[in-house]
């Protein structure tokens, strides 16, 4: 496998891709989970979806696009969908998670159509929907390390601001924060991660990627700083297990890439358990 | 003259066609201890949203500090803590220290990272508050005595000179409230933070404030704790238009 990344352009793309999604997702799922977002993460993915199968369609019927890369109108697809979510939350202030169903059955509904008008599920479209080794072109690799950079600057500069928002959203605007703003700017760049992780995990699983390596790191974790390690490292692993597993077994990654992540939040659930039971017996002997 | 804090003209707001507050006016001044006393639904949380700059009054003036609330830049020197109820998920993930540490985000300003100092500053709250012991443990493992601690703690780490408490001892137990308002007496007199304290315990603040203001809707007396106790049990009861218990 080491021997075929040396080879393979292909399989480059797919892993350093990989690797950086690893990190991207579960460092904003943190933040996602324990502000309760993660069906807003599930919303922007099929909004993403929605640009994709546009541009699909384009592809297919303008000649001059036929090369257009998907995921730019994928990208444009998922941050205007998180502006939208902003603004219906915003207008539906005591039904905040009505947002929620509309942007999703919303970019559903336009993906279906475009699907339509491009004559049904193609290979390509598979790829998108559930991840794939060999889709991933250099330019979406270069593409991804871009919303790293992005993400990874934004998360320096307002880490503390994000903390104190996701924690006591009130105490953050009578501390007089640009609370709006900020959380404007952490749904923008939430939507790029989507957009980014869409070519590994596939669209209707990118939202896992955010949330499930969370879980197992809040089981284990003391602290904010220590979920979020956690959640790197389990995410890691399950995009690495995923991918490899996925090339030799001919697989679309995105499904090995969530079954591994579940494999390990039962594990971790498990192992707690057990750990548990342990500490209580020892203490029963004591006594 | 000591110099005043809030300063509020002829503050009135609304809920859609709900009048809340009506002419509201009066001050605080540096090293005041106030409790702001009133029924369910006199405003109390309302006025505190205002002050805090949560919410825009409709009409009428309000300064913090001499400036104009609108144009106040200094926020970090007013510390809040909320009732407890409303105040966060219990099961955060964070540690009592980072969300102490979290109390320094806006006095350090936009792109500045904490330093060593932070950490000084965080230990030196928590002893204030007597919960140093307890800065590794998770936040949602605390009591809600001690939860509420650390929250004052987070609003003592920025320095603040003016404290704002909105119910803090709902869900907290007799004993552990005894304890909790000598603190905010001890950080009143000894640091000399101005306190806003909106309360029900009457019986138990009475002897440990400088300040009353009774409030439904308007504020209906102001002033030093000897003059309130002299107020009649009538003239009470017509304000709230129920019968209130007055404790000397």
């Amino acid at each position: 496998m080491i021997e075929a990344i040396f080879n393979y352009e292909f399989l480059q793309n797919a892993f350093f891709s990989g690797i950086l999604i690893g990190i991207l997702a579960p460092l904003l799922g943190v933040f996602i989970v324990v502000r309760r977002l993660s069906l807003i993460a599930d919303a922007l993915s099929h909004v993403t979806l929605a640009g994709i199968a546009g541009s699909l369609y384009l592809s297919q019927s303008v000649p001059a696009l036929a090369m257009l890369n998907p995921i730019y109108l994928g990208i444009l697809a998922s941050v205007s969908g998180s502006i939208l979510i902003e603004r219906l939350r915003r207008l539906y202030k005591h039904y905040e998670e009505l947002a929620i169903p509309i942007i999703m059955s919303g970019g559903i509904g336009i993906s279906a159509i475009f699907i339509s008008l491009a004559s049904g599920f193609s290979t390509d479209l598979m790829s998108y929907l559930f991840g794939s080794v060999s889709a991933v072109s250099r330019q979406d690799l270069w593409v991804v390390v871009g919303i790293a950079v992005v993400v990874i600057i934004f998360l320096l500069l307002f880490f503390k601001e994000l903390f104190v928002l996701s924690f006591d959203e009130e105490y953050a605007k009578a501390s007089g924060l640009p609370a709006r703003w900020i959380h404007l700017l952490f749904m923008i760049v939430t939507a790029l991660v989507i957009a980014a992780s869409m070519r590994i995990v596939g669209i209707l699983l990118v939202s896992s990627l955010m949330t499930l390596p969370v879980a197992a790191a809040m089981r284990l974790a003391k602290g904010f700083k220590q979920t979020i390690i956690y959640s790197i490292v389990f995410g890691e692993a399950a995009v690495l297990i995923g991918l490899v597993s996925a090339f030799y077994l001919d697989l679309a990654p995105g499904g090995t890439i969530v079954v591994t992540s579940i494999f390990i939040l039962l594990l971790v659930i498990l192992a707690k358990k057990v750990v548990f039971k342990m500490a209580a017996k020892q203490e029963e002997v004591a006594q | 003259m000591k110099k005043s804090l809030i300063d509020i003209e002829n503050l009135s707001f609304q809920y859609d066609y709900t009048q809340v507050l009506k002419n509201i006016s009066f001050r605080v001044e540096e090293g005041d201890f106030l409790a702001l006393l009133g029924p369910n639904g006199s405003g109390k949380s309302t006025l505190l949203k205002i002050i805090l700059g949560l919410l825009k009054p409709m009409t009428g003036e309000i300064k913090l500090f001499g400036e104009p609330s609108a144009t106040f830049k200094h926020r970090e020197w007013i510390g809040y803590v909320s009732q407890k109820s409303n105040a966060f998920n219990s099961g955060f993930p964070a540690t009592v220290q980072e969300v102490v540490k979290s109390g320094l985000t806006k006095k350090l300003g936009l792109f500045k990272r904490p330093g060593r100092d932070a950490k000084e500053k965080v230990l030196e709250a928590l002893k204030a508050v007597g919960m140093e012991a307890f800065m590794n443990r998770n936040i949602g493992e605390l009591s809600g005595g001690q939860q509420q601690r650390v929250f004052i703690a987070r609003a003592l780490v920025s320095e603040p000179r003016l404290l704002i408490l909105d119910e803090p001892t709902v869900g907290i137990d007799h004993e552990n409230v005894q304890s909790f308002y000598d603190m905010l007496v001890k950080l009143n007199r000894e640091q000399g933070i101005t306190m806003i304290l909106v309360t029900h315990d009457v019986d138990t603040v009475s002897n440990r404030i400088s300040h009353v203001a009774c409030l439904n809707q308007t504020i209906h007396f102001h002033g030093y704790k000897n003059e309130f106790d002299t107020i009649s049990q009538d003239a009470l009861e017509a304000w709230y238009g129920h019968s209130v218990r007055k404790i000397h």
